[in-house]
């Protein structure tokens, strides 16, 4: 092989990471535009789209029960300690359910998602592109994007709004025990409590509270970050096993930064349109 | 050591490996291909380069229906890569690589699909699917490609098992990873030649085998040659296993093909790196 050496000064070298940022930002968009491409058009794979909703969805409720049910209970213990001060412990359902509803729920839900089955993702494809098994499905004529990565996209697409879901009702559900066991409030007072919160910013459609709209739109947001970020780290893998682990880490980690910095461009958006 | 001492020793070590080559060659046996109007592949002028590595310097290589060309080289020599040219996964810098007179480098995504339904590629490491089954494996082209009735996907999933000398009860409710390194390789070949394609690409087909399942391998490479008449490029760093089933062989040295004739050829000649090379 023949190698010819260049000098890499300063400038060269912030040059060649601005060019390399370039591509792989265009390389991740064209991902997503093909995902959501493959999606409506043939060819489908529903069997494997069972088992990715089986896989990010079922095998995701333990984790976010555990999440929401400690979150809930943490956020009521919490607020009862400065509500105490002011006797207002009757509002802790309120604190709940918006924090929840809003905020806890959807990107907690997808912090989770993205520590289990973001990476998973990401190592399963890295092990396939290091084994040469994505080549394999080139050779013969399959379209890795179409049976790899479109089945996990439509899956977190739909499992992360119901796991959002999931995740709110115990978080709730979590303080609700907290406001019972060790505040003395009623069941009705609670749960006029979280009510009264949701309704506050006002409904969609004259029936369905903008605080619900906000926490389910954000979940397909950030399931579609989540399934392209991890399926891109995967296919992008180099270097045996290591360039797996390392495909494995830089999903969980540049999926939870683009949650967290979509969730604050979201909420603004949201505020600027429902609630302002 | 004198240089008296040098000759001989280099002149008997020649003599040992051409008389093994004879022998190699006649043992393996490749049949000649009928003769052809244009060649089946055709790689012209092709340039590759990753960042500053130069990986392929303007090589050309034909390679004509039913025959069998192994591309030979040292490790890190770019030989790979040829076949992941042919196969439309890269594309060149420079040049062209014509199958059946169409471009790959300048071919659409479809297109590109569309060519490689008739070829079957054999891995170095057989990249057989680890979750699906020996018989999910090799019927993967079918199920994704062909709408048969499971009774004729198993017959033909039977066939190619068969084709390669395992015994389909055995073989196919098993793992990949319940699989020895010669059949994970042999699947590899049944699950390439299920759709029949008329050619055939074998990346290092016996590295890290033992020599009788090279031997085993080699084998299989001649019968699919012999009775699909299949085009093979096969690429490998053995020289005994491209004696024993290549028709012609292509040596591959600093991104350049330095050589590239019959076996016979090859013994006979004179440049310097294919001496080095064979001994």
């Amino acid at each position: 092989m023949i190698v010819r050496k260049a000098a890499l000064t300063p400038v060269r070298y912030a040059g060649s990471s601005l060019r390399e940022l370039a591509w792989h930002t265009q390389r991740y968009f064209t991902l997503l535009w093909r995902s959501i491409h493959g999606s409506f058009t043939r060819p489908f794979y529903g069997k494997d789209l069972a088992v990715q909703l089986d896989s990010i969805g079922v095998g995701s409720i333990g984790i976010v029960i555990l999440t929401g049910l400690f979150t809930g209970m943490v956020l009521a213990l919490q607020s009862a300690v400065e509500m105490r001060q002011f006797g207002a412990t009757i509002y802790i359902g309120r604190l709940v359910g918006a924090s929840t509803v809003r905020e806890l729920g959807p990107v907690l839900t997808a912090l989770m998602v993205t520590g289990r089955a973001g990476s998973g993702i990401a190592a399963e494809l890295g092990a396939m592109r290091v084994t040469e098994q994505i080549d394999a499905l080139n050779t013969m004529g399959v379209d890795p994007v179409r049976k790899l990565v479109v089945p996990r996209f439509v899956a977190c697409l739909i499992a992360l709004p119901l796991l959002t879901i999931v995740t709110d009702l115990v978080a709730i559900f979590g303080g609700l025990l907290i406001a019972i066991v060790k505040l003395d409030l009623t069941f009705d007072l609670y749960m006029r409590s979280v009510y009264s919160t949701l309704a506050q910013n006002g409904f969609l459609l004259r029936y369905i509270p903008i605080d619900f709209v906000s926490g389910l739109s954000k979940p397909l947001f950030f399931g579609a970050i989540i399934a392209i970020t991890s399926c891109y780290y995967g296919l992008s893998t180099r270097g045996g096993t290591e360039g797996v682990g390392r495909a494995a880490t830089g999903a969980v980690v540049t999926s939870s930064i683009f949650i967290l910095a979509t969730d604050y461009f979201l909420t603004q958006l949201i505020i600027g349109l429902f609630i302002e | 050591m004198s240089g008296t001492g040098d000759l001989l020793w280099d002149s008997g070590h020649l003599r040992l490996e051409r008389e093994e080559a004879r022998r190699l060659m006649e043992a393996g046996g490749a049949p000649s291909p009928e003769p052809a109007a244009e060649p089946l592949i055709s790689l012209r002028d092709l340039d590759l380069s990753f960042g500053d590595h130069v990986v392929l310097d303007g090589i050309s290589l034909d390679v004509w229906p039913g025959e069998t060309v192994c591309v030979l080289g040292g490790s890190g020599a770019g030989k790979s890569t040829i076949l992941r040219l042919i196969l439309g996964l890269i594309k060149p810098n420079g040049g062209q690589i014509l199958v059946r007179g169409q471009d790959v480098a300048a071919a659409s995504r479809e297109e590109l699909l569309e060519l490689r339904k008739d070829m079957g590629m054999v891995f170095q490491e057989a990249a057989l699917f680890d979750s699906l089954t020996v018989y999910d494996n090799v019927a993967f082209y079918l199920h994704e490609h062909e709408n048969l009735p499971e009774d004729e996907v198993a017959r033909r999933v039977d066939e190619a098992l068969r084709m390669v000398d395992l015994d389909p009860d055995q073989v196919e409710a098993l793992l990949p990873a319940e699989l020895s390194g010669g059949m994970k390789k042999r699947v590899g070949i049944a699950r390439a030649l299920i759709h029949q394609p008329s050619i055939l690409l074998y990346d290092e087909p016996t590295s890290g085998l033992d020599p009788i399942t090279t031997r085993t391998i080699d084998d299989l490479v001649l019968k699919l040659q012999r009775e699909l008449g299949v085009t093979s490029v096969v690429v490998t760093h053995d020289i005994r296993s491209a004696f024993r089933i290549g028709n012609r062989v292509a040596l591959l040295f600093g991104g350049e093909i330095v050589f590239q004739g019959t076996p016979e050829e090859m013994m006979e000649s004179g440049d310097g790196y294919v001496r080095e090379f064979l001994h």
